[in-house]
């Protein structure tokens, strides 16, 4: 035993205010080396796709919009996960019990671990404007690119639809399935499922924009939303996140933690 | 202070925590005790607001734990050693705690230290820790809040005899300065030694509670000799109850003095004789447990 005093002065009786909460959530993230990776990954992924456009298209092809555009492809698939992991791993590694002996309300921590992904989003969009920007000014110099840089709110709308959506998506799915595995597959087996789907039968294909969530973010991809398709994107971003996402939080605020 | 009354949590038809209550002192050690499905483990999750009670009630410092502003600064809490993330290093657990409770940086290392954990170790994944390692940091856990009450269950699993040595001390000196102990065992004898009050609990409700003192009161008397049988005659033979000990002795409900008079009279030799101390509270243990045996005898 050292000098240590296991009983020591009263602490004072304040709440555990939402920054620290954030703060902790934040630290979550990056302190272990599946979360370290995956945002090493984010970076990584975002500048490779920068590199190789910037070889592979063709001169009058290398504008501001389309680096933007490759950027959010790899984005757009490893960001849900930051959403899973940071909402399941209190689940599947049962830290639960910790966090939620030290913060009980369960709304408060799960809105910190929205915030803070949704932190770490907007630092990979940021991260991917800025490669853009760097691939473009490469391809003029190196390459005699077309160089433009119209890209306007709507680009930037567009992407930041796009990208949101998907780490809400990731944030959905954990929330409901509670479990690491079963929202990873959960996320990259209902895609493909639904694809194969809405290519295969021919009375689907119709369907498939108020159904399927890819294909009505196809006219965002494309920067041509327009009409109708607000509507459809709205339609499958119900069916896809939000109702997921009510079912999820309302099963987690009540859900035992064992 | 911790307060239950006739905590219940029913899961469909399976009760899998009966009516419990009791109360647990500032000042004092009381172990929680009962074979592993017991309801030791969902009576403490209640008692800490993870496990919704189906009904009765838990406070902690006079009001639920839930309501308690910044728990971790009353009551320290040890629910599973091994709920950590394998990925986050013993040292990087403390440091998320301290930050959420609004505690310096230096509480961390200070608290490694006290339960024996190397700066070294702290630097390693929780993955690469012994049970005894994660028990110890769920100790140092416990205990970074400067809390007036400890919650642990089953602390020293895992633990070498020199660590639970070492734990019994530690809760002892909390308890000594006014903290207020529970912890949880499925082993008498782990919590014996230190428990001020003991409760026991099987299939779900309290069996046996008190001060340690009263539930070892020597509850009659323990004979061995080379012919048992002629031993079990001659308790008969001067009307004194004996019954067969799981370790080849007899338990007699009489005094010493009797017991020897009635060998004496029967001229049955003996080879032990003295008071049971608490072995009847073994017994009560045994039989408890006995029901989750599953081994076949050899």
């Amino acid at each position: 035993m050292t000098a240590v005093d296991v009983l020591g002065a009263r602490p004072a009786d304040t709440g555990i205010p939402l920054g620290r909460l954030l703060r902790v959530e934040l630290r979550k993230l990056l302190d272990t080396r599946a979360g370290l990776w995956l945002l090493v990954a984010v970076g990584l992924s975002t500048a490779a796709a920068v590199g190789i456009y910037l070889f592979a298209a063709e001169p009058a092809e290398l504008t501001f919009r389309d680096f933007v555009d490759v950027t959010v492809m790899p984005q757009e698939l490893l960001l849900p996960v930051l959403g899973i992991l940071a909402v399941t791993t209190e689940w599947t590694q049962r830290t639960g019990l910790v966090t939620h002996a030290l913060e009980p309300s369960r709304g408060r921590v799960l809105a910190m671990k929205f915030a803070a992904t949704g932190i770490f989003g907007a630092l990979a969009i940021g991260l991917g404007l800025a490669a853009a920007a760097v691939g473009n000014v490469l391809g003029m110099a190196l390459l005699d690119g077309n160089g433009s840089w119209a890209y306007g709110a709507a680009g930037l709308r567009d992407t930041l639809l796009v990208q949101g959506l998907s780490l809400l998506q990731g944030l959905a799915l954990g929330a409901l399935l509670m479990n690491t595995a079963a929202a990873l597959v959960g996320y990259f087996v209902l895609p493909a499922a639904f694809f194969t789907l809405f290519t295969l039968v021919d009375g689907l294909q119709e369907a498939a924009p108020w159904i399927d969530l890819a294909t009505s973010q196809d006219p965002l991809h494309s920067h041509t939303i327009d009409g109708v398709e607000w509507v459809q994107l709205i339609a499958t971003t119900t069916w896809w996140i939000l109702l997921p996402l009510a079912a999820g939080v309302w099963r987690l605020l009540r859900r035992e933690i064992k | 202070m911790i307060e239950l009354d006739h905590l219940t949590k029913r899961y469909g038809g399976y009760t899998a925590v009966d009516s419990v209550s009791f109360a647990v002192r500032p000042g004092t050690v009381t172990g929680f005790l009962g074979p592993n499905g017991a309801g030791k483990s969902t009576t403490m999750r209640m008692m800490v607001g993870l496990t919704p009670p189906t009904s009765g009630s838990a406070t902690v410092l006079g009001v639920p734990y839930p309501k308690l502003p910044n728990p971790g600064r009353h009551a320290g809490v040890l629910l599973d050693a091994s709920a950590q993330h394998p990925g986050r290093t013993g040292r990087e657990v403390l440091v998320l705690g301290a930050t959420l409770m609004g505690l310096p940086g230096t509480r961390v290392d200070e608290m490694l230290q006290l339960v024996g954990l190397t700066p070294a170790e702290g630097r390693r994944r929780v993955r690469d820790y012994s049970l005894g390692m994660r028990q110890r940091l769920g100790i140092a856990h416990a205990l970074l809040g400067e809390p007036e009450v400890l919650i642990l269950d089953e602390p020293a699993n895992g633990l070498d005899p020199a660590g639970i040595h070492w734990m019994r001390g530690l809760l002892r000196r909390f308890a000594d300065r006014g903290g207020c102990v529970l912890l949880s065992s499925h082993l008498l004898h782990e919590v014996q030694a230190v428990a001020d009050e003991l409760v026991i609990i099987g299939n779900g409700r309290i069996v046996a509670q008190g001060t340690k003192g009263e539930l070892l009161a020597a509850a009659g008397t323990i004979v061995r000799g080379p012919d048992l049988d002629a031993l079990v005659r001659a308790f008969e033979l001067a009307g004194l109850r004996s019954s067969a000990r799981p370790d080849g002795g007899l338990l007699i409900d009489a005094s010493i003095e009797d017991v020897g008079r009635a060998a004496a009279a029967a001229g049955a030799v003996l080879t032990e004789l003295r008071a049971a101390d608490g072995a009847g509270l073994e017994e009560m243990f045994l039989q408890l447990t006995a029901g989750d045996r599953t081994e076949v005898p050899a």
